[in-house]
């Protein structure tokens, strides 16, 4: 959880980084993160759409996300919906896919995934079939596309309940 | 008026007396138990008393910490123990199957494909890297666990009792008010007869004597600088010291681990020619005995590097090189990868293993975050240097390693005597970036799991 060992993590690095807003560029040094496949696409989550820097309230503001769900709360119609609820948790999931943030998962973004995902390990083929059994089993409107909800409905995505629910770093 | 100044030149006189008095018995004190036995090489122990009183203090002051933040019920900031840091490594594939075991009781023991799902497992692993990851840890200083009475190294420090916040202004004063002073004083007296002597050395013709006595000046100088840190080293097995012809190397936390190795053992040095005070300090040892220091435009050329190490170790009348393969500065916790420039050489490696102990003061050098005054500055403001120097025995390269194997070899003997973690990374990513093939390994575990190896595909 972001608990105080997290956030005195989190401050010592943007001390360490001793500039007031990151770049891209500043994620880089992170080994295990240029390891991971979709390492560019998280860190591109972090930065709102056009700006090239993010300040150091929206990063902790982003990573508030993976705080545990409280499930427990009693849900207040009025009050704004928590960061690290399960929707917010799901909305990031769903941005990592949809990279153009067009609110749907086309074909071509889904297919961009797969491939930072296996790279050289498959053929363009098997890609494009892999793609094709994700969409028909998603896409309950037929548009071609996965919009969010449909993306909530996915079999796996919409039953991982424990997972989301615990999930922290 | 006249009265006035007749009160006063009795009062100024006896007070220039006073001052001329303590400053001599100052200088004097210094003198016997601090310079004569740094040119002798013996030790009054005085620093082994230091130390054992400080290590009571500070386990008093650990105690009284955790009663208090007891008694307040004040949640104790616990850093991670001194244990390798590394989190157990669970394999993607079984990670995976349990985010999908979660979602839905599908039989997973068929052949499993993509899931829209996957995505989480690579998202959380991702942002767990961004709050922690194992090689930017190297590269914090060490958390302790004990507090030793410097505000810098606790985040723990707040106002527990009377008794401590008194101890921690008495500590504050005696470190800034007597101890550092003293230091400063020798560390300059220190410097200073390095440049001095070597230069007056330099004068002699070559030959034994020469090497004789450039030997004890430099001995001498280095001794008065561990002085001047309050450095309290023990030397392990020196039966193993470096001997002529063959290469010393040691891991690398801080600029002191110069001092501390060259106090015990003739080294040449090898490095960069600075400017400045440093660049003075090099030019002068330089004349008393061949050290090898390179421009800054050689050090990109690696040919000349190396052949300027070979010839060097080639000549058997020239003093062992001192080397840190790591490049750079790490916390002490870990070794990292070494260069491998050092070991292709040919030479007899005499591998040493420095360990800091870091309840007295932390040495490690964080050159991103202090430059060198603010560094040095710091360690003469704290308690005391206390380090573990131990000499393993000389390694020389196989008939079937590479230069690689053979460095990788002789990290891994360091790091096991110093009890320190191995870790296989690079140094210079501290400022750096990573490698695109690492990515490749996550990729094709991946693939592995969902469409099964090129054998496997070729053979269905």
């Amino acid at each position: 959880a972001v608990g105080p060992k997290g956030i005195f993590r989190v401050i010592e690095r943007s001390e360490q980084w001793s500039v007031g807003e990151l770049e891209p560029e500043d994620f880089g040094a992170i080994r295990e993160l240029s390891m991971n496949p979709i390492g560019d696409r998280i860190i591109s989550a972090f930065f709102s759409p056009g700006k090239e820097t993010v300040d150091f309230a929206s990063f902790v503001r982003i990573l508030a996300h993976f705080h545990p769900t409280e499930t427990s709360r009693s849900r207040d119609g009025v009050q704004p919906e928590p960061a690290n609820s399960r929707t917010r948790k799901l909305k990031f999931a769903f941005q990592l896919y949809d990279q153009d943030r067009d609110g749907k998962i086309s074909r071509e973004e889904l297919l961009q995934v797969l491939r930072t995902m296996l790279e050289m390990q498959v053929t363009e083929e098997q890609l494009q079939s892999i793609a094709e059994r994700a969409i028909q089993e998603a896409d309950l409107d037929q548009d071609d596309a996965i919009s969010f909800d449909e993306f909530r409905k996915v079999r796996g995505v919409d039953l991982i309940r424990d997972q989301i629910d615990n999930w922290e770093y | 008026l006249s009265s006035l100044s007749l009160f006063f030149n009795p009062f100024d006189n006896l007070v220039c007396i006073l001052l001329g008095i303590s400053l001599t018995v100052w200088f004097t004190l210094l003198l016997v138990f601090i310079i004569v036995p740094a040119i002798f090489g013996v030790s009054f122990g005085i620093r082994r008393l230091y130390m054992k009183t400080l290590l009571k203090l500070f386990e008093w002051a650990t105690l009284r910490i955790e009663r208090g933040a007891k008694e307040n019920n004040h949640h104790l900031y616990k850093p991670y123990s001194n244990a390798i840091i590394a989190r157990e490594p669970t394999s993607l594939e079984e990670e995976i199957k349990e985010i999908r075991r979660s979602g839905s009781n599908r039989d997973l023991d068929s052949a499993p494909e993509f899931e829209m799902s996957d995505i989480f497992y690579f998202a959380r692993r991702g942002v767990e890297s961004i709050m922690d990851d194992e090689v930017t840890k190297r590269f914090s200083a060490e958390e302790l666990e004990s507090w030793n009475l410097l505000t810098r190294s606790n985040n723990n420090f707040h106002y527990i009792s009377l008794r401590l916040t008194v101890l921690w202004g008495l500590g504050l004063l005696i470190r800034y008010g007597f101890l550092l002073p003293l230091r400063v004083t020798l560390a300059f007296t220190g410097v200073g007869l390095l440049v001095f002597l070597t230069c007056l050395i330099g004068l002699l013709p070559s030959g034994r004597l020469k090497n004789f006595l450039s030997e004890k000046v430099h001995l001498m100088c280095y001794r008065i600088c561990v002085r001047a840190l309050t450095a309290i080293i023990t030397y392990h097995n020196s039966e193993n010291k470096p001997k002529n012809g063959g290469i010393c190397v040691a891991n690398h936390t801080s600029p002191i681990d110069v001092i501390i190795l060259a106090s015990d053992g003739c080294y040449a040095m090898v490095g960069q020619i600075h400017g400045g005070l440093m660049g003075v300090i090099q030019r002068s040892m330089v004349k008393a005995c061949p050290h090898i220091w390179f421009e800054r435009s050689e050090v990109k050329d690696r040919h000349l590097v190396a052949k300027r190490l070979s010839d060097h170790v080639e000549d058997k009348t020239k003093l062992p090189i001192l080397i840190f393969p790591e490049g750079t500065c790490i916390n002490n916790t870990s070794v990292m990868m070494f260069k491998k420039g050092s070991f292709d050489i040919g030479a007899t490696v005499y591998p040493v293993a420095i360990k800091y102990d870091p309840r007295f003061g932390d040495a490690f050098w964080n050159s991103s975050k202090f430059g060198m005054v603010n560094y040095l500055l710091r360690m003469m403001s704290s308690w005391a240097i206390v380090c573990s120097v131990w000499y393993l025995p000389p390694m020389s390269r196989e008939a079937d390693e590479d230069a690689v194997q053979f460095a990788n070899r002789v990290k891994a003997a360091i790091a096991r005597q110093g009890g320190l973690v191995d870790l296989l990374w690079d140094g210079g990513l501290k400022r750096g970036k990573v490698k695109d093939t690492f990515k490749e390994e996550q990729q094709k575990l991946y693939s592995k799991m969902l469409v099964g190896t090129p054998e496997d595909r070729s053979r269905s």
